[in-house]
């Protein structure tokens, strides 16, 4: 049997749920001989290739952008995995949801501590290139269907490795209580 | 003996004070009733409902319900726990409950609960509603994002002369906890740190206080709510 397909993405995330993956050590070898990588940063996949297994997410959706990565992942991945407090509530970004849009950005662009005076016309980014943000920031949940939920800012790297590992091999996952923070 | 009342939970024979509330009179049989609301020793408010428990097959909060002789409850069954594991999912979704940016987090109740009963994701979409910080007093903030008007603050935080110095403002949807500064100015270092460890959530903070226990060693890191009255059953 061939091995299972692994893609992942952050979205508005800060990749501190990346950093966590990696963190399952030198069962990063063992990893890679339970699973085959897509589309990830992981292994620089920008595309995806084929139909993939397992798609996790981290971050939530902040702009259009996370919104067209999001559904092209349901597209493609069998099972999607909210991955860390972003992706399952929005987060810290998720924290300007209290605050209207253009206070944000004017706060950001113009009246800011570090743009105050340097930006005399007052120009905001505005170029079709570039995402539009969203109203506020969605868990993921709320955009596309989501099959798992690992919580955790990081999740921790057991659990990361127990939910992998109870997909590849269907055995029932392990949830110890350590393991299982929202922090 | 007429002093002592005996009652079953789950089946086991219980023997408490007359007059106790449930949630004690569990506490001393060695049964943990998980509550956010009720704080020892402080008139109860049944406010948050996490104590649901069925007694003679009626729901009922065990803080409210002082025990009674026969009495037949039922607390640590599917349905009950899967109760108060929506309740807590209600309180998550409509505060705003950045866990990982909260000074609480680790020593927080509520966030402790979730954890007993597994909460991977609430089951209801978050509100997000915009609440306020108030940050005036000189040793408090009072953050609403967090609040779950539990009321604990108000019963249990009194001024020497017995005057309240927490209350509730306005009511139903747009009910807020609220402080007087007067009062609080009064308030000894140990008189705001223990109002900062009765609200089970991180809506009263000590200032100049922070992130004071790292992580790995805060109140939940490791043991379960509930772990020092019973073996904990995570369901």
């Amino acid at each position: 049997m061939s091995k299972p397909i692994v893609a992942t993405t952050s979205l508005a995330g800060c990749f501190g749920c990346h950093m966590s993956i990696l963190d399952v050590d030198e069962r990063i070898l063992d990893l890679f001989d339970l699973v085959e990588f897509n589309k990830s940063p992981i292994d620089d996949i920008k595309e995806f290739t084929k139909m993939c297994d397992i798609g996790i997410i981290e971050g939530g959706c902040c702009n259009s952008e996370n919104v067209h990565v999001l559904k092209d992942f349901r597209k493609n991945c069998k099972i999607l995995i909210s991955l860390g407090e972003c992706a399952i509530m929005g987060g810290l970004p998720a924290m300007r949801n209290n605050i209207p849009i253009e206070e944000c950005l004017r706060e950001a662009y113009l009246d800011g501590p570090s743009t105050k005076g340097h930006n005399p016309d007052g120009i905001m980014p505005n170029d079709e290139e570039l995402p539009i943000l969203l109203n506020k920031v969605y868990p993921c949940h709320e955009v596309v269907k989501i099959d798992y939920y690992l919580p955790g800012c990081p999740p921790r790297a057991d659990l990361i490795w127990n939910a992998l590992v109870a997909l590849v091999t269907g055995d029932e996952m392990k949830l110890p209580y350590e393991v299982v923070k929202f922090d | 003996m007429s002093d002592k009342v005996k009652f079953k939970i789950d089946g086991k024979e219980c023997v408490a004070d007359k007059g106790v509330n449930l949630v004690d009179a569990a506490k001393q049989n060695g049964i943990y009733i998980p509550t956010l609301c009720h704080l020892e020793g402080v008139k109860p408010a049944g406010s948050c409902r996490v104590c649901n428990v069925k007694i003679n097959g009626r729901f009922m909060t065990a803080c409210t319900t002082p025990v009674a002789d026969g009495m037949e409850v039922e607390n640590n069954t599917q349905d009950i726990q899967e109760l108060r594991k929506i309740i807590v999912e209600t309180l998550f979704v409509s505060g705003n409950h950045y866990c990982p940016a909260c000074e609480k987090s680790g020593c927080c109740e509520l966030q402790a609960l979730g954890y007993k009963f597994t909460m991977l994701v609430p089951r209801f979409p978050y509100a997000f509603e915009p609440k306020e910080v108030d940050a005036e007093s000189t040793k408090l903030f009072i953050d609403r994002n967090r609040c779950i008007l539990c009321k604990r603050c108000v019963r249990s935080i009194k001024s020497k002369d017995g005057k309240s110095i927490f209350a509730i403002k306005g009511r139903g949807h747009n009910a807020m906890i609220n402080i007087d500064h007067e009062l609080a100015a009064q308030m000894t270092d140990e008189e705001a740190t223990m109002a900062m460890d009765n609200c089970p959530v991180g809506s009263i903070l000590k200032k100049e206080r922070g992130y004071y226990t790292p992580i790995g060693s805060r109140k939940y890191d490791k043991e379960p709510i509930g772990s020092d009255i019973e073996e904990s059953v995570i369901i």
